[in-house]
């Protein structure tokens, strides 16, 4: 009750005084969890490591600089690999995921009983999985190399883009399809010429933005044999090379820098 | 030409939006349906091409029964049937030619539809209409591009192109300003008559049903609660349909009108 009348005037408080004194009792466990939690980390740290860091991290530095850049003839190959990986397992992913967003869009599933919680699930479970342990999967199925690498990238993106793509899809403006159904046109001319139009600008959206995500993601992926730039960077640490790891984290900065910007400017484009 | 037979449609929520609604429309004549919001407009026109399932009731376009068809022969019959709506519903990132060619839909096979190559007869249609509206200039244009009066022709070529015996028309002048709304509900009276077509026309505007129909039904709560001559609608009619106002003005304000257009 915050308007309360005190002497025929009435005071408007924020909270009550009870409500108040339950927020004071909130903070305070609050304060104590907090206090515990540091006091329990702190117990399980190695502090000696923690004050060293510093001068480790210099260590690395001077190590690393200058970057050996006579190393950069090695680094083409292995990043157009990565290129590769990120751009065909994004274009495969748009592939499968067009159906399963047809599928899940609770205005466009054949049945919302059966087929769209199939399609949910296939949406939660391929984004619940993160692209280096699909990596792992698929190495030890077919082989490692690029192939693989392209494959946990298209699966990963399923989700994303197919859960996008349906939000998109439940969001088009229903009376353009009634239009269209009420000239008498077949389901799928409903669909290509009802909904497709309406989505065209989010689906090319949700391409480029995960094309920007997979090439960062690809860049990883051959920490695990996978193919690609990441190869190089993990047999280098695996030596202490450290001039080549710097080298390698600038490509990757490069390409990630070129691949954003690419994205703007075809988003730009579109939208 | 369109006769409606005890038709029902009661929706999940239990709102009885038409209570068995008995109506017949012959060849050519057009027709205004008017009363207040939620007494049943939109739901008894898209009753008729079931763009809203009916519960109960028949509906017969010619000597064809809707209600029971199957979804290929009611895709055959939606094609008599053209329509018209409210906000236009154009497909807004489609060129007005796209637009008004997707009236042939029912027609042509869907690859071809895809690929938009149309059959020249359809091309010649579709131009021909659009300079009746006055929007040859336009064919090239993306649909929000145009103004409200433009999009809504550019609907009524869609739904002429179809080649229908019956136009169902939803509140087309709602979102048109005064002296468009009449060059529309012109257009679309002055087509019919030219085509022998039969129209329903959704309107909430009552003085500018009046100055272009020959027959008005008045709709409550589901029911017809009038049908007759534009000139039945007495201040006692309008009280039945809409409930208590002063309806002198509404009327005058017809008479006016009228003048004017005679000028």
């Amino acid at each position: 009750m915050p308007v309360q009348d005190l002497k025929g005037r009435k005071v408007w408080q924020r909270r009550s005084g009870r409500e108040s004194l339950g927020h004071w009792i909130m903070w305070l466990v609050g304060v104590a969890v907090f206090a515990y939690c540091w006091q329990q980390i702190s117990a399980s740290t190695t502090w000696f490591f923690v004050w060293d860091a510093p001068r480790i991290a210099e260590d690395i530095w001077t190590r690393a600089t200058p970057p050996r850049w006579e190393y950069i003839t090695q680094l083409g190959k292995p990043i157009w690999d990565t290129l590769n990986i990120a751009t065909l397992g994004t274009f495969f992913a748009l592939i499968l995921a067009v159906p399963v967003a047809f599928l899940a869009a609770s205005n466009t599933t054949p049945s919302k009983l059966f087929i769209r919680p199939f399609a949910l699930l296939i949406i939660v479970s391929t984004r619940s999985i993160n692209s280096l342990i699909w990596a792992l999967l698929l190495i030890a199925i077919i082989g490692p190399g690029v192939f693989a690498g392209v494959i946990a990238i298209a699966i990963r993106s399923i989700g994303f883009c197919a859960k996008l793509l349906y939000e998109a899809i439940e969001e088009i403006d229903q009376t353009q399809v009634e239009a269209i159904t009420a000239t008498g046109a077949s389901r799928w001319q409903v669909m290509a010429y009802g909904i497709v139009p309406q989505i065209l600008p989010a689906f090319a959206g949700i391409a480029v933005f995960r094309w920007d995500i997979n090439i960062r993601e690809s860049t990883v992926l051959g920490l695990v044999g996978a193919g690609g730039i990441g190869l190089q960077l993990s047999s280098s640490l695996n030596v202490l090379a450290w001039p080549q790891v710097s080298l390698i984290l600038l490509v990757i900065l490069a390409a990630v820098v070129i691949s954003e910007w690419v994205s703007a400017k075809v988003r730009g484009a579109i939208i | 030409m369109l006769r409606l037979e005890k038709l029902v449609k009661t929706y999940k929520t239990g709102d009885q939006a038409l209570k068995a609604v008995e109506l017949e429309i012959p060849e050519g004549q057009v027709l205004a349906l008017i009363g207040p919001s939620g007494a049943g407009k939109s739901t008894l026109i898209r009753c008729i091409n079931r763009l809203v399932e009916p519960t109960s009731g028949k509906v017969y376009l010619g000597g064809v029964e809707l209600t029971g068809l199957s979804s290929g022969n009611l895709r055959r019959e939606r094609r008599r049937m053209g329509m018209i709506f409210q906000e236009y519903a154009l497909v807004e990132r489609l060129s007005v030619m796209e637009n008004v060619l997707s009236g042939r839909l029912g027609y042509v096979g869907f690859w071809r539809s895809f690929l938009r190559r149309y059959p020249q007869s359809d091309i010649d249609e579709a131009f021909r209409l659009l300079d009746r509206v006055g929007l040859a200039h336009m064919a090239d244009k993306r649909a929000d591009e145009l103004s409200g009066g433009q999009r809504q022709r550019v609907g009524i070529c869609r739904a002429l192109i179809q080649d229908p015996a019956l136009l169902l028309v939803d509140e087309p002048t709602a979102s048109l300003d005064p002296k468009t709304s009449r060059q529309i509900m012109r257009l679309i009276c002055e087509l019919c008559k030219e085509r022998g077509l039969a129209a329903i026309i959704n309107i909430h505007d009552v003085a500018l049903a009046q100055m272009f129909v020959q027959r008005v039904i008045g709709l409550r709560f589901g029911a017809v609660e009038f049908d007759g001559p534009p000139e039945g609608l007495t201040p006692d009619v309008l009280t039945t349909i809409y409930g208590e106002e002063d309806w002198e003005a509404t009327i005058e304000k017809v008479d006016e009108d009228d003048a004017e257009v005679a000028i």
